[in-house]
């Protein structure tokens, strides 16, 4: 297991490179589904403006 | 054909697509990680650093590929004045530039204990970054204008002009002397040879399916956004220009 | 009517692309020696730069030429056709064997032995594992320039 983590001494490199890509794919998962929730709720909000105005 | 050019149309098939590449991101990332990290050999010469490549590879390919998209699109959005590529180009883009960016951070994780430097200036490293470039420039400029349709048009060019920049990254490592290595696909008269052995290989082609899943469900996301930004944008407009034609077009919808 | 102005900015985008790409091939042709990231040992023997031009140099580190003498060690640069006798002092990266690529920036000494002030590795872009890399060599399939000494043992 310890060999596993140590990748052949190159840990300090290998390591950050995915956990790098895990952040960047979360990120912009986390970030285009908030804007399309906020998007979504706006345009709710102008359709129930106009039919009330 | 002509028949996709409608948005609407169009959505319907993509999000017909979206659970099916949503799913296939998750199972291909679920096979290609434990392939990348685990089950793949140590390179003969780099050691565990090898595993960079299966985040770093698929990172620069998609880079490359997702700009190819954008640059088509907004070429045809310039001649054909389609609004459904203007549409797909400015959801692709900040993609892209996540794909480019990680390529250009894990390439200077992997450069700095195998070449013993983080970066170099030589044409591969430089003109990867000018692509990070192109993807800023054009996220800018798309929102740089009061008039939303002149931004539109200002980044599909810039689009287009930057498209000559993909053939100079796919082929600097063989126009000039770089630190940056060849390709690891080699284009001979048999066909397309592969440098990588097939133990490392099967971690790469995964992963690099895990990538495409994962851009084609992030684009449809991205394209309704951008499709909701426009119904927004339209619905002010008539709000602001006409009210008693508001009720109107929330009816036609 | 619509039609022919879709034609027109097909063409007019067509021919701009053309023209930008001409522009940016010629560019790139007038400062090829801006953009190449080092000189083999045959461009250096052809420029012969003075003392006070920096520049890169690269190619094979040729087998059996490493010499070490304390922090310092030199080693003879090759592309197969000239030789170039670098001097260095400083730590060397992982990759640095004989018979593997290097770059070295630095300037030419008097008695034409490359004074490099810092040195890469250059790798090729063949990854196996060691099995197939070892069976490779012992088949006597092994080819091309970047096959490092037999004796030579990975990084780890």
């Amino acid at each position: 297991m310890d060999r596993f983590f140590a990748m052949g001494g190159y840990a300090q490199y290998v390591w950050p490179s995915y956990a790098l890509a895990l952040v960047a794919f979360v990120g912009i998962l986390v970030v285009t589904r908030s804007t399309l929730k906020k998007r979504e709720a706006e345009f709710e909000r102008l359709k129930r403006e106009r039919q009330d105005g | 054909m002509h028949k996709y050019a409608n948005p609407t149309v169009f959505m319907r098939l993509a999000n017909a697509v979206l659970p099916w590449a949503a799913g296939a991101c998750v199972l291909l990332f679920a096979v290609a990680i434990p392939l990348a990290l685990y089950a793949s050999p140590a390179d003969y010469q780099q050691g565990d650093t090898v595993r960079i490549m299966y985040i770093h590879v698929p990172a620069a390919i998609l880079g490359e590929m997702v700009y190819g998209l954008m640059a088509a699109a907004s070429a045809t959005y310039l001649i054909w004045r389609h609004q459904l590529a203007a549409l797909i180009a400015r959801a692709a883009a900040p993609i892209g530039a996540i794909f480019t960016a990680l390529c250009l951070i894990t390439g200077m994780l992997w450069g700095q204990p195998m070449w013993g430097t983080f970066w170099v200036w030589d044409a591969r490293l430089t003109s990867m970054l000018l692509l990070l470039f192109l993807y800023v420039g054009y996220l800018a400029l798309g929102d740089a204008f009061e008039d939303q349709e002149r931004g539109e048009k200002a980044a599909a060019v810039l689009a287009l002009v930057g498209s000559v920049n993909i053939p100079i990254i796919i082929f600097s490592v063989e126009w000039w002397n770089t630190l940056h290595q060849g390709s690891i696909f080699k284009m001979n008269g048999e066909g397309m040879k592969v440098t990588v052995s097939p133990e490392m290989l099967a971690p790469l082609f995964t992963m690099m399916g895990a990538y495409v899943a994962f851009f084609v469900t992030i684009l449809v996301l991205r394209m309704r956004i951008e499709i909701l930004n426009a119904k927004i944008r339209n619905a002010r407009i008539t709000q602001a220009a006409a009210p008693m034609v508001a009720t109107q077009a929330a009816q036609a919808r | 009517m619509a039609m022919t102005r879709k034609r027109r900015r097909l063409y007019f985008i067509g021919l701009a692309l053309l023209g930008l790409c001409a522009g940016t091939a010629l560019v790139l042709t007038a400062f090829q020696d801006n953009i190449v990231f080092f000189f083999s040992p045959t461009e250096v023997a052809a420029k012969k730069p003075t003392p006070s031009q920096r520049l890169r140099i690269g190619g094979l580190v040729e087998a059996g030429s490493v010499q070490k003498t304390g922090t310092t060690v030199s080693f003879v640069v090759t592309d197969n056709a000239n030789t170039l006798k670098v001097a260095y002092t400083g730590i060397l990266p992982d990759l640095f064997r004989e018979g593997q690529g290097v770059v070295a920036e630095g300037h030419m000494g008097a008695d034409g032995t490359f004074q490099a002030r810092e040195v890469l590795a250059k790798h090729d872009e063949n990854y196996m594992p060691r099995e197939v890399a070892d069976a490779l060599k012992k088949s006597g399939r092994w080819q091309d320039g970047g096959a490092p000494a037999a004796t030579e043992a990975p990084s780890n």
